[in-house]
């Protein structure tokens, strides 16, 4: 899932123009082929690794922190994500880089520094794990619950996006798409389990940057270079489309329809916050690395090319505007065709095999990381606590592989749905964006605060679920006047984290909190957040500090947006 | 704790750590090929290719570009090798 906006939640995803058809060749084709050659190798070289459940579900707890690090990016770097950033940056221009830097890297460096180690040194296996430790089995399943059917409907709409992709790309029908990539992503996770899904997430990351950078060069050289695009935007969509911060005084109007104060506090605390550090999605990644140390390391080393990403993919959004000034006009292409068309008219044979390529790795690795993190939560956190306790080691690695099957299968049944009723999977999509919100608002009040109760979690979690669905129907049946989806999308988080806490802190104020031997490594003090788990040789090298690495990410975050504030 | 000892003894016999293979074989050996498809697809460019491609032989470029990130990988994984070694 993306952090807030992805192609299907945007208007007119469905109707991708047939124009689009790209004109491949035998190269073009061998490059992708050999792609899912590479993809199923990957997984069965992978397989002779997995000997227990550990293995499967969070590669034994073994990998390198660069590995799990770039995997913890590309998790988060679906062919929706990429075509639905190019379309906002085609937009909304430059505004969209607060998805990258105040909308990521905060929270990155928040789960790194601060989080991690209560996930890791805990030992478990998954975010709703750790509500079962900290609280009860109520708030356990609420939110394992939610998360596991969040986690299907969502690879069902990344698969549907990727078979309407495809059909106007390549000319290949619906169902074609749906099982090749459903069944290559089955494959590839049942045979190799999570060490399969992120190795293939790595081979994504530098297949998606080689796929982009050739695109983005040859856009910015048909605009005539840093002039031609200064040039270009002055005399088209003025000034205010190359700047980040631009009217966003309270009160002011401007292309997002958010102001400073929703675009720091609903995108780049509540939204941000409750996706990248409990979403366990992304968070799975972080425990599948080698030590604390490495855990720590993930979201702060994928922060680095995190905050690049804008220049590959906001870039030719707005490379395409200039050179197709038609784009969301009537008549013109939709936004979400922007990378799209520069695919068709610059890349010749060759590296338009290489461009479609990878579209379809980061489609098949997008919905990978939905599978691999719904196939461990539905067996560590449902059936094997409330379906089938006690049952010895081998039994759970068999459930884990046949409930990845079962989940593929029902995301596949999902998009079929999607095929006829994708309004109602816009609508969904755009929930489930704030869904991590109220977990987030949990988890702090969990941490840092030992008088929280689990009576309070259920509620909290609950309550901070339904409030913001209730305010975002209300948005779209025109009661609230907010102008843009986006804008709806943030303030629906900030309610969402509002009623979370209002509603915990009195009933937890009211009820009777654990004791202190029962709260041991769940709750912040001083002693658990240092204590710095088994140290590897070198992790205490400088470039390894995640003290560091983390305010670096900020500070450089913070220079990224110098040049747009302007 | 009994998970938590439980994830403890399934770390203890995990397979990963010992048999799980180096990732930068595979995008070495992805890049150096896909380096030599695109690049020999540039070295054989027509001119209508370099035309769409704003003038530059992008093929021979990404082709050169990709060659040297996977020999770099693969000199990488000789250097400083997974197991044993320095490490």
């Amino acid at each position: 899932m993306a952090d807030a906006t992805t192609l299907l939640s945007r208007p007119g995803a469905a109707h991708l123009a047939d124009s689009l058809r790209l004109d491949m060749n035998w190269l073009d084709n061998l490059i992708l082929i050999s792609y899912f050659a590479v993809v199923l190798g990957i997984a069965f070289a992978a397989k002779r690794s997995v000997r227990n459940s550990l293995d499967f579900f969070l590669s034994g707890r073994s990998l390198p922190a660069w590995v799990t690090g770039l995997a913890f990016v590309s998790a988060n770097l679906g062919a929706t994500e990429i075509l639905g950033m190019a379309a906002n940056g085609a937009q909304y221009g430059a505004y969209t880089i607060h998805w990258y830097l105040i909308g990521a890297i905060p929270a990155m460096v928040f789960l790194g520094l601060v989080m991690m180690p209560f996930y890791y040194n805990t030992k478990v296996r998954s975010v709703p794990e750790f509500l079962l430790r900290r609280f009860s089995p109520s708030s356990h399943v609420l939110s394992a619950a939610l998360f596991a059917v969040a986690s299907v409907l969502i690879a069902g709409v990344n698969l549907y996006a990727l078979a309407i992709v495809l059909r106007a790309l390549l000319g290949w029908p619906l169902p074609v798409s749906i099982l090749t990539a459903g069944l290559f992503v089955l494959a590839y996770i049942v045979i190799g389990g999570l060490s399969s899904a992120i190795y293939n997430e790595v081979l994504q990351f530098f297949v998606i940057v080689a796929a982009l950078v050739p695109l983005t060069v040859l856009g910015m050289l048909r605009i005539g270079g840093i002039d031609g695009l200064l040039a270009k935007v002055n005399a088209g969509p003025g000034p205010q489309f190359l700047t980040a911060w631009g009217g966003t005084g309270i009160g002011q109007e401007n292309p997002l329809g958010a102001n400073w104060l929703t675009i720091t506090v609903g995108l780049g605390f509540a939204v941000s916050f409750g996706y990248w550090t409990t979403n366990f999605a992304e968070v799975q990644r972080s425990l599948s690395a080698k030590n604390l140390s490495a855990a720590r390391r993930t979201p702060l080393i994928a922060a680095f090319p995190k905050m690049f990403i804008p220049l590959i993919v906001v870039l030719p959004g707005i490379i395409a505007l200039l050179i197709y000034p038609q784009i969301g006009k009537t008549g013109g292409n939709d936004y979400n065709d922007a990378i799209p068309l520069l695919m068709r008219d610059l890349l010749p044979n060759g590296v338009l095999g290489l461009a479609v390529t990878g579209l379809m790795a980061s489609f098949m690795a997008g919905m990978a990381a939905n599978v691999s993190s719904f196939n461990t939560v539905f067996t560590t956190d449902i059936w094997r606590p409330y379906l089938k306790p006690g049952m010895p080691d081998e039994h759970y690695l068999r459930v884990g592989r046949v409930v990845t099957a079962v989940g593929v299968l029902a995301g596949m049944g999902t998009a079929f749905i999607a095929a006829s009723f994708s309004n109602i999977m816009n609508y969904l999509q755009t929930l489930f964006s704030f869904f991590n919100v109220p977990l987030f608002a949990t988890f702090i009040l969990a941490l840092f605060w030992k008088r929280m109760t689990a009576k309070a979690g259920f509620w909290g979690l609950l309550l901070g679920t339904i409030a913001p669905v209730a305010f975002y129907a209300a948005y779209q049946a025109g009661v609230v006047p907010i102008s843009t989806d986006q804008g709806a999308n943030m303030i629906s988080s900030i309610i969402a984290f509002a009623v979370d806490v209002a509603v915990s802190v009195p009933i937890a104020l009211a009820g009777q909190p654990k004791t202190a031997a029962e709260l041991e490594g769940l709750v912040y003090t001083r002693a658990a957040a240092r204590d710095t788990g088994e140290v590897a040789p070198g992790d205490e090298a400088w470039y390894r500090r995640p003290a560091l690495l983390g305010w670096g990410a900020i500070v450089l975050a913070a220079a990224c947006y110098v040049p747009f504030s302007f | 704790m009994v998970e938590r000892d439980e994830v403890a003894e399934l770390e203890r016999r995990s397979g990963t750590a010992a048999r799980l293979f180096d990732v930068r074989t595979v995008i070495g050996g992805l890049f150096v090929f896909y380096g030599l498809l695109i690049g020999g697809a540039g070295v054989f460019a027509g001119d209508a290719d370099i035309a769409k491609a704003q003038g530059v032989n992008i093929n021979l470029w990404t082709g050169i570009a990709m060659l040297a990130c996977g020999a770099l990988f693969l000199l990488w994984m000789r250097l400083r090798p997974l197991r044993g070694g320095a490490e």
